[in-house]
């Protein structure tokens, strides 16, 4: 797959244009779990529009991103950089062709430490 | 039979790289009618414009079709050079071959083909053309003015100072508007209330203006030049000509619970009140939701202490009826609502104010006596954050698309005063981009963050959290160090969108004006004509037709009031000749015409006629040319087909029809 | 073009545009330069209320294969309401003509403002597009023309 697919596919996955953005950070201003990233929000943006599609696909964030979407709700310019994120967690899961995890094997791993928020949004995430 | 000219215009390479005019010449030249057909580089120069009269005069021609750029551009031009050649302007007709054509087509074939369709369609009108001439109307030599802000104030200034009477209508108690609001202005920093109240009382004190505060307009008709309007003067209970403005009913009213509209609601005042000290005219008004007589019936207070017997609980609200030439709109705007924007806390915490409200914190006669200190508990701030762009630039729906314009220079104001006056605050500020293009308007900025030193950080915040303790907590971003940031402030500033006054949408619709969707009213031409609305007669001031600061703003009024002058010094205009006419032998005086014309231009006349020789009186529908505007609904509407349309009669638009589908 | 054009066939479609609103939108897509294609004249007129249901017949009997009415946006009229007769008219007009074989597909109302150059292109374009996938109208067609 060539990354310009990718990152057509990641524009169609989330629905965003990420020329829309107009480097606010908003978005990074609202993260709860920005400190844990290596590539901050507001950057998500850019590196799509870069086309780097492989830098975030193998970086840290894609993974710390709780989806609590609080930077898609105040995004002022509807870029939704939340969406580019699970838009590219969804090019990741697609191409293993596979989930990692059994739901039998959840409990286990649990850590008491895990935010809630998490827990949340993992199930908003993936109700459906 | 009419003897057509026609000519053809290169437009430099504009019509001629793709459309070949030797072509559409050639074959104009073959059409009923037609005696000249020439070609030329630019026919709107002087020299084509010459051709044009040289033609008329040689060949005595009765029809012109110009080939040229669209009619909306130069039809005028051309109209006006066919009569200096003694030929009725309204025989000329354009072909319009540039915007319709050549810039829309690359095949020079096919251009070429579809320029002689539309040569021939404007050939075939021209033949049925017949000279028109325009009516005249009157010109009421006076000007309304929406809107007593500076806008509103400078506009009736400049066309009074020109010796024209005009009427100022207020809907507040005041005139002076937002910037009597305000503390100080930049980039000079002067004291906004010093340089106002001169151009208030001026105003108060011409001979020329009439203010009516405390007034609305109800409804408005006619046109250009002679327009009706109804002005409602809402009771102010208050006898404005036995007052004497002393105070004393403010002082002594027991109702003094009211937020304080002028402070942005920071503190209260009486149920009798002017808005602030240098009112204008310094007249109070009862606010009959406050005062206690006016709900209960026992008080009176105010009506005793009064010592010039000025209060008047009967007053009724009054309605004005005024002719006027023309209107000039300068309503203003107001910030938006915040209810949209919880992460800030605006709804939860007093300390979190907008700039407006900060110009009331920061003057000497408002809600802290000019004092910097936080409203939930009086306490001296240490850290202030300002927070940019705060419902502007916003592609979703909570806030306004566009940029406010005046935020980043009121807020590098604001820093920068802070700063000056308590060097112990530090102040940052949250941007998204610093844009101050303007006379001195960066070097403004720059002195804030150089000389004042106010810390400037690129990025937004995501959300001000309020502590137990009263602080707030701003979370946001620093872009370029790429960190996020934890920053206890005592008081947050948003630098709040400014919205069109919601009033001006019922406005735009009594004057037909167009307005966009941000309410804001639409200019005539974006850059050629920037101050006056699409509708003839009625002009634009202030921030009514976009954001703006306080010199444009006055820049803006300066022009809308020349405009308008330009207007209420002639006599006489003239109307559009292209107006409806009724055919007295087809008329049967249904009455159908009448019903649809959107002005009230058809009346009916008990006329003789003689129809073919027998003769009769019968009711006849009669158009008054003054008042129609040539719309033509009434010419469809017509079930006898006695109603056409001069200059686009039903017959010269079928010729037009069948010229190109021939 | 943005079309494929047949060969054989080009179309004639008259687009009636307002002075006030659709003729300087369409001045617009002409400064703007977007193309759309020669099939389409325009004829000026004051108002979408001036067009007779009349000239439309007359275009159709002409040998017309489309026409088209731009307009103010409602409520943006410059004569106040003049749009919302014609959309009225036009309603009448174009069932009659579908009911008598002209397709509804070859008639048609759009609002085009003076800021709208690309969307009177796009209108143009898909018109015309729509007129092709038709045909050639051959109802209405005056016989005493034909020989």
């Amino acid at each position: 797959m060539s990354h310009v697919n990718k990152v057509d596919q990641i524009k169609e996955i989330s629905g965003v244009n990420p020329l829309k953005c107009m480097k606010c950070g908003k978005c990074s201003a609202s993260c709860p779990s920005f400190n844990e990233m290596d590539i901050k929000p507001h950057q998500f943006v850019s590196y799509v529009q870069n086309g780097d599609i492989e830098s975030l696909v193998n970086s840290k964030s894609l993974w710390k991103c709780l989806s609590c979407f609080a930077c898609v709700e105040r995004c002022p310019r509807d870029v939704k950089p939340g969406k580019l994120i699970d838009a590219a967690r969804q090019l990741v899961v697609r191409e293993k062709g596979q989930t990692y995890l059994s739901p039998d094997e959840v409990p286990e791993l649990l850590d008491p430490e895990t935010p809630q928020q998490l827990l949340v949004s993992a199930f908003r995430r993936y109700r459906r | 039979m009419q003897r057509i000219g026609v000519f053809v215009c290169h437009c430099g390479s504009n019509i001629a790289a793709t459309v070949d005019v030797k072509k559409v010449v050639e074959m104009a030249a073959k059409e009923p009618g037609v005696v000249h057909a020439e070609d030329y580089q630019y026919m709107c120069s002087e020299a084509g414009q010459a051709k044009i009269a040289a033609a008329i005069k040689e060949k005595n021609l009765t029809g012109i079709v110009v080939c040229s750029c669209s009619p909306r551009m130069h039809e005028n031009t051309f109209r006006g050079a066919a009569e200096r050649a003694g030929l009725n302007p309204y025989m000329v007709e354009i072909a319009n071959i540039r915007e319709h054509c050549s810039w829309i087509h690359k095949d020079v074939e096919e251009a070429t083909k579809k320029a002689v369709i539309l040569a021939r369609a404007a050939i075939a009108k021209v033949n049925l053309n017949t000279p028109l001439k325009p009516g005249e109307s009157r010109v009421t030599k006076r000007a309304l003015v929406i809107g007593g802000g500076i806008a509103g104030i400078q506009t009736a200034l400049d066309i009074a100072d020109a010796g024209y009477e005009v009427d100022i209508v207020e809907k507040t108690p005041s005139i002076g508007g937002r910037m009597s609001q305000l503390d100080k202005t930049f980039p000079t920093l002067d004291c906004s209330a010093c340089i106002l109240t001169p151009k208030m009382v001026e105003a108060a004190a011409h001979e020329k203006i009439t203010i009516y505060t405390y007034s609305e307009v109800e409804k408005v008709s006619g046109f250009v030049g002679d327009f009706t309007v109804d002005i409602k003067k809402k009771a102010r209970y208050v006898d404005a000509n036995k007052c004497t403005g002393c105070g004393v009913c403010q002082e002594k009213c027991p109702s003094k619970k009211s937020l304080s509209e002028f402070n942005r609601g920071l503190n209260t005042r009486s149920a009798i009140y002017t808005p602030f000290a240098q009112a204008i005219p310094n007249v109070p008004v009862i606010d009959t939701e406050a005062c206690i007589k006016m709900k209960t019936g026992k008080c009176g207070i105010c009506s005793k202490v009064c010592q010039a017997g000025a209060v008047d609980y009967e007053q009724k609200d009054e309605i004005i009826t005024e002719k006027y030439g023309a209107i000039v709109v300068a309503t203003g705007f107001d910030t938006i609502k915040l209810d949209n924007y919880d992460e800030y806390a605006y709804n939860q915490s007093k300390d979190v104010i907008t700039s407006l409200e900060l110009e009331r914190v920061m003057n000497a006669a408002g809600p802290t006596k000019g004092h910097l200190e936080r409203l939930s508990d009086g306490k001296h701030p240490k850290e202030m954050v300002f927070i940019q762009c705060v419902g502007s630039r916003c592609a979703d729906n909570r806030g306004k698309s566009y940029c406010s314009k005046i935020c980043c220079m009121y807020t590098a104001k604001h820093a920068m005063l802070i700063r000056d006056k308590y060097p112990d605050v530090n102040v940052t500020v949250f941007y998204i981009d610093v844009r101050t293009p303007g006379k001195n308007f960066d070097e403004f900025y720059r002195r804030a963050v150089e000389d004042y030193g106010v810390n400037y950080i690129k990025g937004q915040v995501g959300k001000v959290i309020p502590q137990p303790d009263g602080k707030l907590l701003v979370q946001g971003v620093d872009l370029l160090d790429n960190k996020q940031i934890l920053k206890e402030a005592d008081m947050v500033v948003l630098a709040t969108a400014i919205e069109p006054n919601p009033d001006v949408r019922k406005i735009a619709t009594m004057l037909t004006a167009s307005i966009d969707t941000n309410n804001f009213l639409t200019e005539s031409h974006a850059k050629l004509r920037p101050v006056e609305s699409p509708t003839a007669g009625v002009f634009l001031s202030g921030v009514c037709q976009g954001p703006k600061d306080i010199p444009e703003t006055v820049a803006q009024a300066g022009a809308a009031a020349v405009k308008a002058i330009g207007l209420l010094a002639k006599d006489k205009l003239l109307t559009n000749p292209c107006t409806a006419k009724a055919d007295e032998l087809l008329c049967n005086g249904c009455s159908t015409c009448a019903n649809v014309c959107p002005y009230g231009a058809i009346s009916y006349e008990e006329k003789e006629v003689n129809d073919h020789g027998i003769r009769e009186t019968r009711r006849i529908a009669v158009v008054n040319s003054a008042l129609c505007q040539g719309c033509g609904a009434c010419t469809v509407a017509c079930p006898s087909g006695a109603m056409d349309l001069q200059g686009f009669s039903n017959r010269q638009i079928i010729a037009e029809v069948d010229a190109i589908c021939r | 073009m943005s079309i494929e054009t047949n060969e054989e066939f080009r179309p004639k479609i008259v687009a009636f545009c307002c002075n006030w609103c659709s003729y300087a939108g369409a001045d617009l897509a002409g400064s703007s330069r977007l193309a759309y294609p020669a099939d389409v004249k325009i004829i000026r007129v004051p108002c979408s209320c001036r067009v007779n249901p009349m000239f439309i017949l007359r275009a159709f009997e002409k040998g017309a294969d489309g026409v088209i009415l731009c307009g103010c946006h409602p409520g943006d009229c410059h004569y106040s309401t003049g749009n919302f007769y014609a959309r009225r008219r036009m309603t009448l007009l174009f069932s009659m003509l579908d009911y008598i074989g002209v397709e509804n597909g070859r008639t048609r109302v759009e609002w085009v403002s003076a800021a709208e150059g690309v969307k009177f292109s796009q209108t143009m374009n898909e018109f015309v597009e729509k007129i092709h996938s038709l045909g050639k109208n051959v109802r209405l067609g005056d016989l005493r023309c034909k020989n």
